[in-house]
């Protein structure tokens, strides 16, 4: 007995590190019932600061521009398209490059531009700074997140230089069309599609990973998830949508790239192609479609819920007024999330299925407005007897409330059954979701660009420049979007590169045709405004002061502006209330930071709202 | 510092009130009383299991075409699963040594357990060898596609295993890790391990049902 007892503590002495010997951060500063601050990964080279950046600050700048450099492809491809549509007189596109343009566009725009922007860019950049945290939980993962999207674009790029070019499929890559003899890229393109997308669920789950812990385990002290900025609610809702759909896309994929490559029946039905029978037999295209739409339904909110939350903080910073009804914002935005994952067949009316089971997807599809339409009515109460500021972020995020209510509203339309059918294949579709999912989210991430920037390079980006780029984008939006509306409802097809001399297409959309390409390429060029804006305001720009908007919440009350590495310097911040106290009576200023302790603000009495 | 508070009641929460203002001010910051490796190990679970019912879906809607034709289950199956179950069970009782601080035997226990998980592996190849040796490819049927894919996706599952369990090892036998950690990782490789041995009955049970 004895001798298991020496035993045990010796082993015990043997196995556990002393603990002065690991290093323990300093806690004096803090009482004892508070967890230990964070250890954090500092870097030594050029290499490990900026390329392999273990800084979450970094990997947010970087996943940014990543995004918008593929986001750049995706533009020019648009325009490629346009200039066929407008002119097919020209011979400008052959038809199979038009699908792949069509296919490269979809894809790039929702994924590797949104997804990316949104979660990998901003979800990085602002997570740990608006919740009071270091860095990300595990920053070692979070580099890797970063660098399997890096891998996945260029998997992506490579497919244009492949024998037979990129897929055309369509971004939704319906089987068994895509991996068959005639579409466009059917073997080479579309195996490197499919892995891209699979390094990019890879890459994403690491970074999810890291997002949702942040969130729920490392904020500030005091900060508790009713006091947090509706931004970081946004972000990481949708990164628990992305956590639960992005597998869905994963098994898709798989699967296809097994049917593609080995040849198995997953997917591909018995089918004869070019007068030869397949060795394919008894696979279910609809299954794909579930799998897809499973994972592409919440994608589109996965978009737009971190637009959702980062325009309700930039409307309440901008019109220095409490956000409407902040618990029902949150609660809106759980339940859209919840709600999404119950309406991915309204993609498929079309495809066919029973009566019930579509109205019960046209049901839900009709509900998940409700959520959205109270955010809507929340946000213009928000402004309502504001003291709106039309600063460059206000003009984005009123841009973006009109944009989004027009693409919801047509999107009512699209979710009933008897309207869907016939608008499904014609461009009425096509303005509803780049009103909704297109223009909007871009909308927001602009304001937001404009807004966080000086947090970024602090200095100020240049006033002017912004707002002639804000009316091009958003003048020039409805000169593209809305005429499409117009051509769907008589009857103009999506996905032809060409209407030919049709006698059923009314000749005014041909001239409207040509009307939305110059339309597109204006509204493209001025982006170029944007990006010299961009890039030439970090050297040139104004200087910024600290906290130049005057916001509350967490992000702009680092010691230093920009934040440094560790953000926070010697002491993490305190919270002692949320970040919508703007205009408070009795308060000297017109805000009142989250970390400013009540005894610097006795005066001030806060309204409920 | 509430920490048994529900999803509903943490959203209900009214940030405005006093009473609610004072107790916000003492939050600790975080949301549930874990470590972050195990929560991050609960998510990732989360987003398997999501994975694994996908293809479980997949399968039983697929399963319903007259094409389908089962495929054997030869007993290295079962051997390979018995495998895996004392794993399972060898981890648990690595746990509970750990806790005792026992930590010799929980050393033994961790390299039983890689030497368990690399023959169960070995076993899946050589399943793997013997079917396809005896004429059941992939693009013969889809239930034997389905097969290869489950068993490479939880193969792949187990290697991610193996290399966390190899970091915990590592760490482990070269002493560097606290009191606290020592337990704290032992359970979540413990947990991630009966995890993958619930996925493979599921998927297991799955295939000796159709």
């Amino acid at each position: 007995m004895s001798d298991e007892q020496d035993h045990k503590l010796e082993a015990k002495s043997d196995y556990v590190a002393d603990a002065s010997s690991v290093s323990t951060p300093d806690i004096d500063a803090v009482p004892e019932a508070e967890l230990p601050d964070q250890e954090l990964y500092h870097s030594h080279s050029w290499w490990t600061t900026y390329v392999f950046s273990q800084d979450a600050k970094y990997i947010g700048i970087q996943y940014a521009l990543t995004a918008i450099g593929t986001g750049l492809l995706g533009l020019v491809l648009s325009w490629l398209m346009r200039i066929q549509l407008a002119f097919p007189g020209l011979g400008w596109l052959e038809p199979s490059s038009y699908y792949q343009f069509v296919t490269m566009h979809g894809m790039i725009m929702v994924v590797y531009l949104l997804t990316a922007l949104f979660l990998g860019g901003f979800g990085n950049l602002l997570i740990p700074l608006m919740c009071g945290a270091r860095d990300m939980a595990f920053p070692y993962v979070n580099m890797l997140s970063y660098w399997a999207f890096v891998v996945a674009v260029l998997v992506l790029l490579a497919s244009f230089f492949v024998p037979g070019g990129p897929t055309g499929a369509g971004w939704t890559l319906y089987p068994p069309q895509a991996i068959t003899a005639g579409t466009p890229g059917y073997n080479g393109g579309i195996i490197l599609m499919l892995i891209s997308l699979i390094l990019f669920v890879a890459g994403f789950t690491m970074g999810g990973l890291n997002y949702i812990i942040t969130v729920l385990q490392l904020r500030a002290r005091g900060m508790t998830l009713m006091r947090m900025p509706l931004t970081i609610w946004g972000i990481f809702t949708a990164t628990v949508l992305a956590m639960f759909a992005f597998p869905a896309l994963l098994v898709g994929c798989l699967m296809m790239t097994l049917d593609s490559l080995l040849g198995t029946s997953f997917f591909m039905p018995a089918m004869v192609s070019l007068g030869e029978t397949l060795t394919h037999e008894g696979g279910s295209p609809i299954l794909f479609q579930h799998l897809f739409w499973f994972f592409g339904h919440p994608e589109v909110y996965i978009v737009a819920l971190p637009a959702f939350g980062i325009v309700s903080d930039l409307l309440s910073v901008h019109s220095r007024k409490t956000i409407f009804g902040y618990r029902m914002m949150v609660w809106a935005i759980v339940g859209i999330g919840a709600l999404s994952f119950f309406v991915w067949a309204h993609h498929m009316y079309v495809s066919g299925m029973n009566p019930w089971f579509g109205f019960f997807f046209a049901t839900t599809t009709l509900i998940i407005a409700v959520p959205t339409a109270i955010k809507v009515y929340n946000w213009i109460l928000t402004l309502w007897r504001g003291n709106i500021q039309l600063s460059l972020p206000m003009l984005f995020s009123l841009g973006f409330i009109v944009t989004f209510l027009n693409g919801g509203l047509t999107g009512l339309f699209l979710g009933n059954v008897t309207v869907d059918v016939p608008l499904s294949d014609t461009y009425f579709v096509v303005a509803h979701f780049h009103m909704v999912m297109g223009i909007a989210p871009i909308l927001v991430i602009f304001g937001a660009i404009y807004h966080w920037y000086p947090l970024i390079t602090g200095r100020m980006m240049n006033e002017t420049l912004g707002k002639i780029h804000f009316w091009i984008t958003f003048l020039g939006s409805y000169a593209i979007y809305f005429p499409m509306h117009y051509q769907g409802f008589v009857g103009v097809p999506r996905r032809y590169f060409e209407i030919y001399d049709s006698p059923y297409i009314d000749t005014s959309t041909l001239l409207l045709n040509k009307f939305i390409t110059i339309a597109v390429l204006i509204v493209g060029a001025a982006q170029l405004l944007f990006l010299y804006n961009l890039f030439a305001s970090a050297r040139l720009g104004k200087k910024s002061e600290k906290n130049p908007w005057k916001a509350n919440s967490l992000e702009w009350q680092t010691p230093q502006m920009p934040p440094e590495h560790g953000n926070w310097g010697k002491e993490l911040p305190k919270v002692y209330r949320w970040p919508y106290d703007f205009s408070v009576p009795g308060a000297k200023e017109d805000y009142i930071p989250q970390n400013q302790p009540p005894s610097e603000i006795i005066g001030a009495k806060v309204e409920k709202t | 510092m509430n920490r048994k508070k529900s999803i509903f009641q943490l959203l209900t929460e009214k940030p405005w009130e006093t009473d609610q203002i004072e107790a916000d001010n003492d939050h600790e910051g975080r949301t549930v009383n874990i470590s972050k490796q195990k929560l991050g190990l609960r998510t990732i679970m989360a987003a398997s299991t999501v994975l694994f019912s996908l293809f479980v879906v997949a399968y039983s809607d697929r399963m319903l075409v007259n094409d389908w034709r089962n495929m054997p289950e030869p007993w290295l199956l079962w051997f390979n699963t018995g495998i895996l179950v004392i794993s399972s069970i060898v981890f648990h009782q690595a746990t509970k040594y750990a806790k005792k601080e026992i930590f010799d035997k929980t050393k033994n226990c961790l390299y039983f357990i890689g030497f368990l998980a690399y023959s169960f592996l070995i076993g899946q190849l050589i399943v793997w060898y013997q079917l396809i040796n005896t004429g059941y490819y992939a693009t013969s049927n889809v239930a034997n596609a389905f097969f290869y894919l489950f068993t490479t996706i939880h193969g792949l599952h187990i290697i991610g295993g193996i290399y966390f369990w190899g970091k915990t090892t590592s760490k482990f036998i070269k002493r560097s890790l606290k009191k606290e950690d020592i337990n704290n990782l032992i359970d979540i490789c413990a947990v991630y391990w009966h995890f993958l041995l619930v996925v493979w009955l599921v998927l297991f049970g799955l295939m000796l049902s159709s």
